[in-house]
């Protein structure tokens, strides 16, 4: 269902100067802020609570039951924002970085005062040059207007704000190789547990670890109240959330929707969003989430943008990140493109990880360049359930972190319904072997989930 | 190949003043001695780790981590063509393979006069704007054969001073004036922090 309802995060991103003080002021800027800090701020937590925000950065964590984490009398706490944006397919951090700064930093100052936490360390992917000019200029308009430092606004709230950045490995949007990234080590997920940053983070203190997109939701939040932002948005998914469809549609773009309700369909053709697929093909795939979710196909159109919809289908929201593949589509070529990113991203720390994803790669490699055998399809099945044990959804792990079993969605999404095209490269029937468990690659992609 | 200067070691110092441990500043650090080289030297690596407090061979510990950190020189602009997948649906590899055409060198190479380097990328968060690439980190959106060529001529006669050379990345640094600034929060001297109680920190009755 296509709504009227307005977005929330995008509303400067028309304007050429959205990303100064200037601009920022004369349409709203830092009055959220204030609306926080006239309330206790156990009371701006309540008011996060009451609008169900949802993590956006990948997990889908709800924000104000994060916030309630961190052990009580244990200082100091910090909140490390996570501006790592590098999912395949992802494309909305970077935006609200450059486009909107003072948003995200009057966001991180509503965070702050909520949930008593004395630093906020922003981590900009290290490739996006620009987002780091713009935060360090609107930074320093912030520090000089009185917005963040010492006693903002007047008031005995003070926390600085230290723009940091990282220098260019996906690993590190995990929450724990962040923290490892801003202690001046190599970007390695922690061992679980302890699970939570918000027990045991940065320095062992209790640490929020925040996406930007869900930070720059904040200053709406505490200028109208969390009931309004729940009352737009269906089920678990509330408020409004950015998607970046790409691929081969007529637009792709990053549009602003009402969460929970609107569908692929919706998205990917209607005019006023992608206007359907491009040169009147038919659709072959989607990615739902970035490129770590299983795949969907044509049968999966109609499902609205819901958390619990889309994960009870079998794959994910993720980042918000669509990626259309049209029928001309190569899917042995595609599924190679995911897997090699996860091959090359594997931070070497968990074996199954580290080699089995280069395995998965060089099978991979090796069917597109004519050298593959039939066997290789079950290799390739065999390897994923190493890595993820039974290759189902959610997936079971061998690893430390989820990026291993990453690399499993694309290979079970694509064999399960493009077995012939893979026959077609190895030159024979494919034939699935006796230990793998699980219905994943014999079933319908449905089923496969445990829909 | 060299150590920071006078300048840069101001500046290197005044980015470790802003985190609690020094060492949180170890890839900022390098990023400003890349940005003074060009690549990330030893005798470079060899200072951070003196203002840090650390061993070189930490430095270098961490640094080999990361791919932006070039251990020998590289060309004055880096040309990062992505090929991951929203890119490769839209012709990513066929731009990649123009650019290594175009330039005469492989994926990986350096030109001879030291002007370029190609690499090919994976996401760089441009995804509805493929194909796109950057160089030295700045974006190129919707990149067409022909656009490459241009950017190429451009940057050869010298009429993008707009991208500075590889190393330099954000132009505007961040600055917290003293009087300002709130303070770091040492993870062993920890209290409540004053305004974590039950009455409103800001207290006047303007509207909202």
């Amino acid at each position: 269902m296509i709504t009227d309802a307005q977005p929330i995060i995008t509303t400067r991103f028309g304007y050429d100067d959205s990303h100064t003080l200037e601009r920022y002021l004369a349409t709203g800027g830092y009055e959220g802020l204030r609306a926080a800090l006239r309330k206790p701020p156990a009371q701006v937590v309540d008011e996060v609570k009451t609008a169900s925000l949802l993590g956006r950065g990948g997990a889908g964590f709800p924000a104000g039951v994060k916030w309630g984490f961190p052990p009580a009398n244990v200082w100091p706490r910090y909140l490390v924002v996570n501006g790592d944006e590098s999912e395949p397919g992802t494309y909305k951090d970077r935006q609200l970085m450059e486009r909107d700064p003072h948003q995200l930093i009057e966001g991180i100052l509503i965070a702050c005062y909520a949930v008593g936490l004395s630093q906020a360390f922003l981590y900009v992917r290290g490739e996006m040059a620009l987002a780091q000019e713009r935060i360090a200029q609107a930074l320093n308009e912030a520090y000089a207007a009185g917005y963040v430092g010492k006693n903002i606004l007047d008031t005995d709230f003070s926390v600085d704000v230290v723009l940091t950045w990282g220098a260019g490995a996906y690993i590190v949007g995990e929450e724990t190789a962040l923290i490892e990234s801003l202690e001046g080590n190599r970007g390695m997920p922690r061992l679980k547990p302890p699970y939570f940053p918000a027990a045991i983070g940065l320095y062992q203190k209790p640490t929020i670890v925040n996406n930007v997109e869900t930070l720059s939701n904040l200053p709406w939040i505490a200028r109208n109240g969390g009931e309004a932002f729940a009352a737009l948005g269906a089920e678990t998914s509330r408020g409004m959330r950015m998607f970046a469809v790409s691929g081969h549609v007529n637009k792709p773009g990053v549009y602003e929707v009402e969460f929970g309700v609107t569908t692929f369909r919706d998205l990917i053709e209607a005019p006023i969003y992608c206007g359907g697929v491009r040169g009147g093909k038919k659709l072959k795939a989607f990615i739902p989430g970035g490129a770590s979710a299983p795949w969907f196909f044509e049968e999966h159109l109609d499902l609205p943008l819901e958390a619990g919809a889309v994960g009870k289908a079998g794959s994910m929201l993720g980042s918000g990140a669509i990626v259309v593949m049209d029928e001309d589509t190569d899917v042995v070529r595609a599924c190679h493109r995911v897997v090699r990113f996860f091959s090359k991203e594997s931070c070497g720390k968990c074996t199954p990880c580290r080699e089995g994803t280069a395995w998965l790669e060089q099978i991979l490699a090796r069917i597109i360049d004519g050298h593959g055998r039939p066997e290789d399809v079950d290799m390739l099945l065999d390897i994923c359930d190493n890595i993820s044990p039974g290759i189902n959804w959610p997936p079971r792990q061998t690893t430390i972190c989820p990026l291993g079993p990453s690399a499993v969605s694309p290979i079970a999404s694509a064999v399960s319904r493009f077995r012939h095209e893979f026959e077609a490269y190895v030159g024979g029937p494919v034939e699935t072997t006796v230990h793998m468990t699980g219905a994943a690659y014999t079933a319908s992609p449905r089923e496969m989930a445990g829909a | 190949m060299a150590r920071f200067t006078t300048e840069n070691e101001a500046i290197a110092r005044e980015i470790i003043s802003r985190y609690p441990v020094a060492r949180s500043a170890l890839i900022p650090l390098c990023h400003l001695a890349q940005e003074q080289d060009g690549h990330l030297t030893d005798d470079a690596m060899q200072h951070i780790g003196e203002l840090l407090d650390i061993e070189a061979a930490e430095v270098l510990g961490t640094a080999s981590f990361y791919e932006m950190f070039k251990r020998h020189p590289v060309g004055r602009y880096v040309v990062n063509v992505c090929t991951s997948i929203s890119c490769f649906l839209m012709g990513g590899d066929e731009l990649l393979e123009h650019a290594e055409e175009r330039l005469g060198i492989k994926e990986g190479g350096t030109t001879e006069d030291g002007l370029f380097s190609l690499e090919g990328y994976e996401c760089i968060a441009a995804c509805t704007e493929a194909p796109c690439l950057q160089v030295n980190y700045r974006y190129f959106h919707k990149i067409s054969h022909e656009d490459f060529d241009r950017l190429v001529d451009d940057l050869r006669a010298g009429r993008r001073d707009d991208i500075p050379p590889h190393g330099h990345l954000h132009q505007t640094r961040q600055r917290i004036p003293a009087e300002r600034a709130a303070g770091v929060a040492r993870p062993d001297d920890g209290g409540q922090p004053v305004w974590l109680r039950d009455t409103p920190a800001l207290q006047d009755s303007g509207s909202p």
